[in-house]
This record gives C-alpha cells, sequence and structure tokens, in this order.
C-alpha cells in the first residue's frame, strides 16, 4: 500500500471531524495520520489526512469525501511538489553525565530543547516523518520518558493555493 | 377521517370557515396534474418564535404533508401547526412509519416528503426509514426536537445524540442552535434532500430554540459551498458513449432507480426505441420503462428473470443507467457480465467504478445525460453506423420463450401466492400504485405485477425494510388521494406496522393490503429449505397453525374492512369486493402454501452464470448434467452460503 497525502478544506462547523473519521471508518478506510486546524478564512478549516490505499480505492475515498456537505475541496499533494512536516515532541532521560550529547544530537537535527529538569530534556523538532524517525533512533538509547506527535501537515510549493477561489 | 373542523380550534388564526375550505380543496387535489408551485411569502422579516419560523419554513417550501408524532421537546412546532393551512400533520402511530410514510409519499410524487418526531426515542424510531430512504436515495427530510440546548451533552431526559446517530445513514443533517438559522437550514434541508442523488436529510431543533423569538423572513440565503451536484454530462463521454452504441452488437441498457429520480422514462423509451436496445429494469426501477414494451427483457439480479440475467451476463455493452452495481444485481462481482464493456451514467460520482470499473463513466443527471446520448446516437446514424442486434435479439427472444416467468401450483393445494399477486396486477392495473414488503412476496410482486408506469411500485430495496409497506402505502395514498394504492404484504412484515391500519382509517387514507399469508418468514424458510437442510429454526408464525393474529379480525378492529380468501377461485371476486370499499382501508388475508418459492434464483455469493430458472435448472450453464436432478441439486446444497448479511 502507498501514501497519500489528502489536503481537505472543510467548512469551520461542529461535527465536521466526526463526518469526515466516520466516512474513513464505515468505509473502511485506515487513516494514518490526520491534523486539523484553522486556515486563512476563519470560516474554513484544513485537513492533512495522510492515508494508506492503492490508487483504486483512493478515488473512491476522494469521491466519499467530496460527498459530504461540508467538505469543500480535496487536493492530493505530491510529496515531491509539497512541504510535509510533523511536529515531535519527546522527553528524553538526560542527567549530567550524558546530557551534552543529547544536546549535541537535538543541535545536529536542527531540533531544540523546551524544557530540562536534572532527570530529564524535553525536545521538540520538526521536520519530514523520516528525519523525525532518525532523531528518535538517535534519541532512543538514552531513554525516552515520553512522546507525542502531531498529524503531518503540508502545504504545495510555489506560489499557488489550494484556497483561493475555493470558498463561497 | 379528522375533519378540518376538529383541528380548527384555536381562534386564533381568524377565518376557520375559509381555512376548512383550503384543506377541502387540497384532500380532493387533483393526483394527476402537476403541483401549483407555491408562492414564497413576500418579503420584510416578520417577528415569530422559531416554532413559527419552522411552520412558515415549511410552507414555504412547499410541504403540504407532515407525517409525525409530537413529544416533549417537538411541542412548541406543534402549536403553530395546528393553525397551518397549508401543511396537513398526519398522527401517526410509531415514528417509523412517519419515516416510511414520507419515503412512499415522496416516491409516488417524486416531492419531498416530510416526517418529524421528538427527540429520543421518537428520534432514533426514525434512524431505519432514514437508512432505508438513504439506501434508496429518497429525498426526505426529518425534523425532530431535541433537549434544551443548556440541558445538551448532560444525558437528559429524552436525549439522544440523533445528529450523530444519524450520520451515516443520512445525506446530511442540522443540529439549529439559533433561531435565525431555522429558514436557512430548512431550505438547505430541502435543497439537499431533492438535488443531486436525492436522500434524507435530519433537521434537529433543540426545544428553546423553538421557543425564542427570532425573525422570519423568505426566502433565505443558502449557503452550501461544499455541494455542487453535477448535472451537465460531459460531452466528451457521451459522444463516446454513443460510439461504443455504434460498434457494440449485444448491447443492453441496464436501468436503475436514478431513471425514476430523473424523471426520465421517456428519454429512456426514446434510446430504447431509436437503438433497439434491449432494457433491463432493476428492483428500484420496475416501473421506469414500460414491462408490455417489447424491448423489456425484465428484472435482472438475484430473482430476476433468465432473459435479463442472461442478456447481462452475455452482452457486449452494459449501458447502465442511475444504477448502482448492487450485489444483488451483480452476483459475484468477478463473473459479472465478463464481456462487457461498461458505460456507467450516474449523478453520484462516487457510485462510479465503485463496484464494477467503468470504461466510460458519464457523471450527470440521467435525464440530461440520456438526452445528450439520443443526440449522439442520431448523429452515429446518420454517419451510416447502425448495429443490427437481430442475432442478439435471436437470442434474448429465446431465452424469453424457453424460460419466461412462471411458477408451479403447490403440489398440497394450496393457494399460489404468485396467483393472487398476478391476479391483483391483472385486475387492479396499471394505474394503481403498489407497495411491498421485503421477502418473497417483494419479489412476486417485481416479478408477476406489470408496470408501465414510473413511480407505480414502490419497495426498500437497498435496505430490505421489513415492514415497509403499510406505511409506505399510507404516504403514497396521501400523495396520491385519487388512486387505488394497494400494499403487497407478507404476514411477517404485516405484523411489524400494521398499527399504521388505524391511521389510515382515521385519516382517510384507504389502502388496500393484500396480506400474502403463508404463515412464515417466507424469504428465510426459503434459504433454510435451500442452504440450511431443510432446518426451519423460528420461521414459522403461526399464523396458519393457530391464526393467531387473525388477520381480518385484526383490520376489522383497526376500522378496515377485513376478509379472507383461500381458495384460487375466490381470488377474482375478493381483489374486487376489495377495489370496490373506498371509504376506509381493506386488509385481504390471503392464505397460501408455506413451501412456494422464489425463482429464478442466483444463489448467494454464485456468479450470475450459474442462475437457475427453477431449482436445478441453469440455463447458461453449459454442462449436460443441468437437469439431472441429483446433480443438480448438489450443486445448490454446495452454495451453503457463508457470510451472508441478511435472508433476501
Amino acid at each position: 500500500m502507498s501514501m497519500h497525502t489528502l489536503s481537505v478544506l472543510v467548512e469551520n462547523v461542529p461535527g465536521v471531524l466526526a463526518r469526515v473519521s466516520g466516512l474513513f471508518s464505515r468505509r473502511g478506510f485506515n487513516i494514518e495520520s490526520l491534523a486539523v486546524g484553522p486556515t486563512e478564512t476563519p470560516e474554513v478549516s484544513r485537513m492533512t489526512i495522510v492515508v494508506a490505499v492503492e490508487e483504486q480505492p483512493l478515488e473512491q475515498v476522494t469521491k466519499q469525501l467530496n460527498k459530504l456537505v461540508n467538505v469543500i475541496k480535496i487536493v492530493e499533494l505530491d510529496p515531491a511538489s509539497s512541504v510535509q512536516r510533523d511536529l515531535l515532541l519527546v522527553k528524553v532521560r538526560a542527567d549530567a553525565t550524558v546530557r551534552s550529547q543529547v544536546l549535541e544530537t537535538v543541535e545536529m537535527f536542527r531540533a531544540k530543547v523546551v524544557d530540562v529538569s536534572p532527570e530529564a530534556v524535553t525536545v521538540e523538532a520538526t521536520g519530514t516523518h523520516d528525519k523525525l524517525n532518525a532523531l528518535m533512533r538517535m534519541l532512543e538509547p538514552y531513554g525516552v520518558r515520553e512522546l507525542v506527535k502531531s498529524g503531518m501537515v503540508a502545504l504545495g510549493r510555489g506560489a499557488r493555493s489550494i484556497t483561493a477561489n475555493s470558498t463561497r | 377521517m379528522t375533519s378540518a373542523t376538529s383541528r380548527s380550534d384555536s381562534g386564533s388564526a381568524g377565518d376557520s370557515g375559509a381555512r376548512d375550505a383550503t384543506e377541502a380543496s387540497r384532500k380532493s387535489a387533483q393526483p394527476n396534474g402537476p403541483r401549483p408551485k407555491p408562492t414564497p411569502p413576500a418579503g420584510t422579516p416578520v417577528r415569530v418564535t422559531g416554532a413559527q419560523s419552522l411552520v412558515r419554513a415549511l410552507e414555504a417550501v412547499g410541504s403540504e404533508v407532515v407525517f409525525g408524532i409530537p413529544g416533549g421537546t417537538i411541542l412548541p412546532a406543534y402549536d403553530p401547526l395546528l393553525d397551518s393551512t397549508k401543511v396537513r400533520h398526519v398522527l401517526v402511530r410509531h415514528e417509523q412509519a412517519a419515516g416510511h410514510a414520507a419515503t412512499g409519499y415522496a416516491q409516488a410524487t417524486g416531492e419531498v416528503g416530510v416526517c418529524m418526531a421528538t427527540s429520543g426515542p421518537g428520534a432514533t424510531n426514525l434512524v431505519t426509514p432514514l437508512a432505508d430512504a438513504n439506501m434508496d436515495s429518497v429525498p426526505l427530510v426529518a425534523i425532530t426536537g431535541q433537549q434544551t440546548r443548556a440541558l445538551i451533552g448532560t444525558d437528559a431526559f429524552q436525549e439522544a445524540d440523533i445528529c450523530g446517530i444519524t450520520m451515516p445513514v443520512t445525506k446530511h443533517n442540522f443540529l439549529v442552535t439559533d433561531p435565525a438559522d431555522i429558514p436557512r437550514v430548512i431550505a438547505e434541508a430541502f435543497h439537499l434532500a431533492s438535488t443531486g442523488r436525492p436522500g434524507p436529510v435530519l433537521v434537529d431543533i433543540p426545544k428553546d430554540v423553538l421557543q425564542e423569538n427570532t425573525s422570519f423572513s423568505w426566502p433565505p440565503e443558502m449557503t452550501l459551498p461544499g455541494y455542487r451536484p453535477t448535472l451537465r454530462p460531459h460531452g466528451k463521454q457521451v459522444r463516446e458513449a454513443a460510439r461504443l452504441i455504434s460498434q457494440s452488437r449485444r448491447p443492453v441498457l441496464y436501468v436503475g432507480g436514478g431513471v425514476l429520480k430523473a424523471e426520465a422514462s421517456a428519454e429512456l423509451a426514446e434510446l430504447a426505441e431509436l437503438t433497439g436496445i434491449p432494457v433491463a429494469t432493476t428492483l428500484m426501477a420496475r416501473g421506469a420503462f414500460p414491462d408490455s414494451h417489447d424491448h423489456h427483457v425484465g428484472m435482472p439480479g438475484m430473482h430476476g428473470t433468465v432473459s435479463a440475467v442472461a442478456a447481462l451476463q452475455r452482452a457486449d455493452l452494459l449501458l447502465a443507467i442511475g444504477a448502482r452495481f448492487d450485489d444483488r444485481v451483480t452476483g459475484r462481482l468477478d463473473s459479472f457480465a465478463p464481456e462487457a464493456t461498461v458505460v456507467h451514467a450516474d449523478i453520484d460520482p462516487a457510485e462510479i467504478s465503485k463496484n464494477r470499473k467503468a470504461d466510460v463513466p458519464i457523471v450527470g443527471d440521467c435525464k440530461e445525460i440520456l438526452r445528450e446520448l439520443i443526440d449522439a446516437v442520431k448523429f452515429e446514424h446518420d454517419r451510416g453506423d447502425r448495429p443490427d442486434l437481430a442475432a442478439w435479439w435471436t437470442q434474448i427472444n429465446s431465452w424469453r420463450d424457453t424460460f419466461p416467468a412462471g411458477y408451479e401450483w403447490p403440489e398440497d393445494g394450496t393457494l399460489a401466492p404468485q396467483y393472487v399477486i398476478e391476479r391483483i396486477g391483472a385486475l387492479v392495473g396499471q394505474d394503481a400504485y403498489y407497495t411491498a414488503g421485503v421477502g418473497q412476496h417483494q419479489m412476486w410482486a417485481a416479478q408477476f405485477i406489470k408496470y408501465d408506469n414510473p413511480r407505480t411500485w414502490i419497495n426498500s430495496g437497498g435496505l430490505g425494510t421489513m415492514g415497509f409497506a403499510v406505511p409506505a402505502a399510507m404516504g403514497a395514498q396521501f400523495g396520491r388521494p385519487g388512486h387505488q394504492v394497494w400494499a403487497i404484504d407478507g404476514d411477517g412484515c404485516f405484523q411489524m406496522t400494521n398499527q399504521e391500519l388505524a391511521t389510515c382509517a382515521l385519516e382517510g387514507a384507504p389502502i388496500k393490503v393484500a396480506v400474502i399469508n403463508n404463515g412464515n418468514l417466507g424469504m428465510v424458510r426459503q434459504w433454510q429449505n435451500l442452504f440450511y437442510a431443510e432446518r426451519y429454526s423460528n420461521t414459522d408464525l403461526g399464523t396458519h397453525k393457530h391464526r393467531i393474529p387473525d388477520f381480518a379480525l385484526l383490520a376489522e378492529s383497526l376500522g378496515c374492512a377485513g376478509l379472507r380468501c383461500e381458495t384460487a377461485d375466490e381470488v377474482d371476486d375478493v381483489i374486487e369486493r376489495a377495489m370496490a370499499i373506498n371509504d376506509r382501508p381493506v386488509v385481504i388475508d390471503f392464505v397460501v402454501g408455506k413451501d412456494a418459492q422464489v425463482w429464478p434464483m442466483v444463489g448467494p455469493g454464485a456468479s450470475n452464470d450459474e442462475v437457475m430458472a427453477a431449482r436445478g435448472i441453469r440455463p447458461l450453464f453449459d454442462d449436460d448434467d443441468v437437469t439431472d436432478g441429483p446433480a443438480a441439486e448438489g450443486v445448490v446444497a454446495d452454495k451453503a452460503v457463508t457470510g451472508t448479511r441478511g435472508e433476501q
């Protein structure tokens, strides 16, 4: 199965997330990741949905999504022509003996430390899925206390906008 | 019949005499002519309550009948409803029936059906009819009361998250949180329900929103930025379809309910006659093309005619118009119509290539598509590309002649259910409306009644909702007051919803109910006979053995005429007697044999190539042992089904 990134513009109304997630579950499609947030237009929200499906079912996913009355527009973003980012917050065990090594790793990945205590540091990193995985491989040996990741968000490269002229 | 005067005791609406006259004229409304479009109340905002705003909005969109039951949270809406001279409310006995009645009304008239219920159990009772309407693309608007805004989410009395519950079974739904939104939401609900691929829309309104003061003006501005159904087909695809038609030697028009929804029967007939292509009408499309027309080859599917099933299987071109390649039509999908190129025309893009990959997809309104296709085909004809279908018709006619729709009389001398249904169709005729429940009687009603007119066959196709017939007939009767409406029902189905006969008796809906009483859940019993080694687990309802209930007496107690028929020579007489009674509903208890089966049949999960004209007779199978009893029986038994979702 291949991963596909869908940018979905939806009306910013109550229940829209339930409509979208309910559609995926009842039609038997798996969501790899889902992120929702406001856009430059207050009445429109944008969902970035990563699904693992083949081409043919992907067509069904987008057609079914399009049937939801609150869904305004769907665009599939090609990884090669879009910027795709996850946000990672990870609390790593790091006392005085290893802290400098942890910080060095953090530096290397252009991540940053956002909290520190005698036993642990909390690291914030953004990047592609692969970059964050690589960072995690480096940090895991020190001991991961806690980890949280956002869903992926993505924007197409270049000057074009998928939101222009798509609302109202 | 409840007269208008019994409802006009509020005195606040002014001239009740004038209202009575209006009501009377509406009840005798001409059945056939196009309904006059309502004039929207003019202009400037007026101060009203939310409930008054709702009723005014219903009047403005042209609703004439609302089926429902009041209760705690919807009470505010029922107060101004009492004064409405345009909207008639029909008090049903169960909310499920309100939903199916709205469906019957919508299917018979093409207008949006409306039902109303209170919060909690009232609303959850609407779930089945909403799911039913969703599967069969019926334009429906359901209005439900909801607990007051402050109590939502607190597990308050009669609170149910009906928007959450119905999300998967409606086209869309709304929770109204501001009374000012009511006109817009009602306008949007009716627009969504009736345009594009039609479907049910639920509007949930908290009690305090109905009670609050607000303003009403019409028409409101609709805001549906994500809703833009495609109506005009793509010209290139239509031309491609016409080119395929001009090259095809074995084409079939596979016609679904979308043709009825689009009111495109005339265009379909024109295309069929222009091209000479055979037409198969699905369970949802019976009546979309006249059964009496020579081009009609029957109904495809699990219990379709051999000629229709075979034509689809052997076709080199399928023209699917407003159909959705349902599993009950295709049988095993990977062997369905294996040699056919597929042109799939539908208003819902998600249906195209959902089950069977379309070679030529056409998205649009069926009427528009057929019109443009006719022009494109004429263009091909003008160029001299007109295929000779004589050999194809010879083949189809041989199937038709060898395996006509038919049945055998039970050996035990009991009444054949098929004969009863056939006689109803013959005596009542093509101008009547027929509804059915779900099961054997439904299939026989689809097979043995001849439908020549659109919308005259109303059944529950997709969801397969038992108990559909009586409330749907009630709704159809309100939509078509001058016509005979016959519910062909089974004894199992009838016991699910017959309470609505009281509504029919009191509200003036003289429907006729033919209970095809075989004393059993007949279709389930047929499957037990074929696939479960004749082990009849829980299918005997006792309506034969104990005559509990006695349907004729039950009918009388519900204010209907109750008749009974047990022998063939009484059949015509009892039907004629029922037809003559028009001051109250009629129930006929047709006591029929329990062993009659629905044939032809494609076994569950089997290929359509294995269609059996009767037990063990497989016309499309090339093996020589097809008619050898034991071998063929073995084939049937092998089909012992796994993972069936239901028995119909």
